[in-house]
């Protein structure tokens, strides 16, 4: 951390790290990706990775994540992150590769993709936000999509008997050999913010020893995409979507990091 | 002479895939499918014990977004398949050509549409030498008429890819990928690996990030992206190579590419057993096609003769570049049938035969 110098009179309470760009984001009032950019570039600002790190974009919300973040990055097509991430990773081992993904873009079009890659144990990190929509369409049915919720391809909330059940796909990968960390977070409330921080910090660790692929769910809101204020789209996440997709590690590693 | 030892006998496939080794070759991602499944067999075997990563990826679709992930963080990469795959993978070639990421493709070609057959075909030039995917763009085409050009090509293939940073394809098909023939592989080490300092390879603090994406929102931003392309692809032209056997006193000029072209040399030598001169014109580069050379030679020549493995694909090209000047007729074979040189002949015969009756008509 620099070090905090008091200026005027006044206290620095915050400095934005140098890992972010000063564009200003396009995200929407109370939408959680700007504080998990923002962590995720502490995190390799921290760790002194930043001429080391090379993050993968998605289609989605996300897609101009490349804009705020102050690394090297590659704009993947939908879906595909995980294997652009797989060919940077391959050619460049000792890089920190991470991709950023929605729920359409990783577990409807690209959910091959986050399986093999899974499965292969690729040594990247996955950080994956869940907020059960496609939010840069228009808030269409996404496969995380909850039993009943309305969006403006469910209209009538979604019918299980026809349009299948949210994909609880973190469940799915923890299982698999490859997967070595996976853990389910938010971002709703301060001390949510410092456990999601400090397991990307420990996503980024592992990823020096070799051993599998880490996954971390970031379960979000979407106030636009589900027509409700920040507030109440908070309230909404905690009532409706925690008890389907419950915080906390899945899966692991037997490991002391030092 | 190459001493014997230099030279092997090999397949298409094989020689391919040892000579991608020897261009310095740094990733391959693949799939299998018939009829160029050697390619990553034999790197299996012999690529990862010579510091290559080789990978099976689980579709053609991840693989070719695996040529994206490694070819933009500065490895030369290559990646094969056969026509199925190669429909595939177009998603990746388009966002390859936005993004200005250089790579390899090599699509041994079988019969089509659809899964077709996995005899050899040449039913893939339209989507190889138009584009492709979607979108304003180009891919530098290849087309290999021996297993000798099949080891040849790769280095070409890498060579152009990084000078311009595009997609380049090697487009051969099934039987150039099966056939064993005499292949004199070029040594190790003669392609330098070019400076990539575009290359998503970590930023240091001495440059500003590097970015690679096909996304640019502002029209005004995207015409200029298009603009930039198109410039390229002008400056490609210069490129154009082609063969061009005995055309000089020709009145029938023969048109083919790959394996027809073996296939209408043959041919040629026949009719000129029996008098008729004929000469042939074997585009190398398929994109930039070598229309100049063709456009020159409809002012000699009599009527031209296009003879491809498909429906006549190649023949709006060479008619485009004769511009009506001379007649062009077509022979094709299609579903994976290939023409034999005395179907081209008597096709030649009858095309002669029209050309006599006409000058002693005029005469």
């Amino acid at each position: 951390m620099p070090e905090l110098k008091p200026t005027n009179g006044f206290e620095e309470v915050f400095r934005k790290v140098q890992t972010l760009t000063d564009t200003p984001m396009h995200y929407c009032p109370g939408c959680g990706h700007g504080v998990v950019h923002r962590l995720l570039m502490e995190v390799v600002d921290e760790m002194r990775i930043q001429d080391k790190t090379v993050g993968v974009a998605p289609v989605g919300c996300s897609v101009f994540a490349y804009q705020y973040m102050n690394i090297d990055m590659q704009e993947a097509a939908h879906g595909r992150a995980t294997a652009v991430a797989t060919g940077i990773k391959r050619v460049l081992p000792d890089r920190y590769v991470f991709t950023y993904q929605g729920d359409g873009d990783l577990a409807a079009i690209g959910t091959n993709e986050t399986i093999h890659t899974v499965n292969r144990g690729e040594n990247i990190l996955i950080v994956f936000i869940n907020n059960g929509v496609y939010g840069m369409t228009g808030g269409q049915m996404a496969p995380t999509t909850l039993a009943g919720m309305k969006t403006t391809t469910s209209p009538f909330g979604r019918d299980i008997a026809t349009m299948g059940h949210p994909l609880k796909i973190t469940e799915l990968l923890a299982q698999l050999p490859g997967a070595y960390y996976v853990t389910r977070h938010a971002v709703h409330t301060p001390t949510a913010v410092r456990k999601l921080k400090k397991s990307l910090r420990m996503a980024f660790e592992f990823q020096e020893m070799k051993k599998g692929t880490c996954f971390v769910e970031v379960v979000s809101n979407c106030p636009s995409g589900w027509k409700m204020t920040p507030q109440e789209s908070n309230e909404w996440m905690e009532k409706n979507m925690f008890p389907y997709y419950p915080l906390g590690d899945l899966k692991v590693p037997k490991v002391r990091m030092n | 002479m190459k001493a014997n030892s230099e030279i092997s006998l090999m397949k298409g496939n094989e020689a391919l895939a040892e000579a991608a080794l020897r261009a310095g070759m740094q990733a391959y991602f693949g799939y299998p499918i018939t009829p160029q499944s050697e390619i990553l067999e034999y790197l299996a075997v012999h690529g990862t014990k010579r510091g290559a990563v080789i990978l099976q990826a689980e579709s053609e679709l991840a693989a070719i977004n695996m040529v994206y992930g490694a070819a933009g963080a500065g490895a030369r990469v290559m990646i094969s398949s056969s026509s199925p795959g190669i429909s595939l993978m177009q998603e990746g070639i388009s966002y390859m050509a936005s993004a200005e990421i250089p790579f390899l493709i090599v699509n041994v070609q079988r019969g089509g549409p659809g899964l077709g057959t996995i005899q050899p075909s040449q039913g893939d030039y339209f989507q190889a030498t138009k584009g492709g995917g979607h979108g304003d763009y180009r891919l530098i085409v290849l087309a290999p008429a021996s297993v000798q050009e099949m080891a040849d090509f790769v280095f070409d293939g890498f060579r152009l890819a990084e000078k311009y940073r595009v997609g380049t394809m090697i487009l051969a098909d099934g039987a150039l990928g099966q056939m064993m023939e005499k292949v004199v592989q070029p040594p190790m080490g003669s392609l330098p690996l070019a400076e990539k300092p575009w290359a998503t390879a970590g930023k240091p603090p001495s440059r500003e990030r590097n970015i690679l994406t096909s996304l640019f929102i502002q029209p005004e931003k995207m015409e200029e992206v298009n603009l930039k392309l198109q410039r390229k692809y002008r400056e490609i032209q210069s490129e154009v190579r082609y063969e061009a056997i005995q055309v000089e006193d020709a009145d029938i000029i023969l048109v083919a590419f790959g394996l027809a072209a073996r296939i209408s040399q043959k041919a040629l030598e026949l009719a000129r057993h029996k008098g008729i001169r004929v000469g042939l014109v074997r585009p190398i580069t398929l994109y930039p096609f070598p229309s100049a050379i063709l456009s020159q030679i409809a002012l000699s020549a009599e009527a031209f003769l296009v003879v491809e493995m498909n429906a006549g694909q190649m023949l709006e090209d060479v008619e485009l570049a004769v511009r009506g000047e001379k007649p062009v007729h077509f022979k094709g074979r299609m579903g994976g049938m290939l023409p034999s040189p005395e179907e081209v002949l008597r096709e030649i015969e009858s095309i002669a035969a029209v050309h006599a009756a006409n000058s002693e008509l005029i005469s």
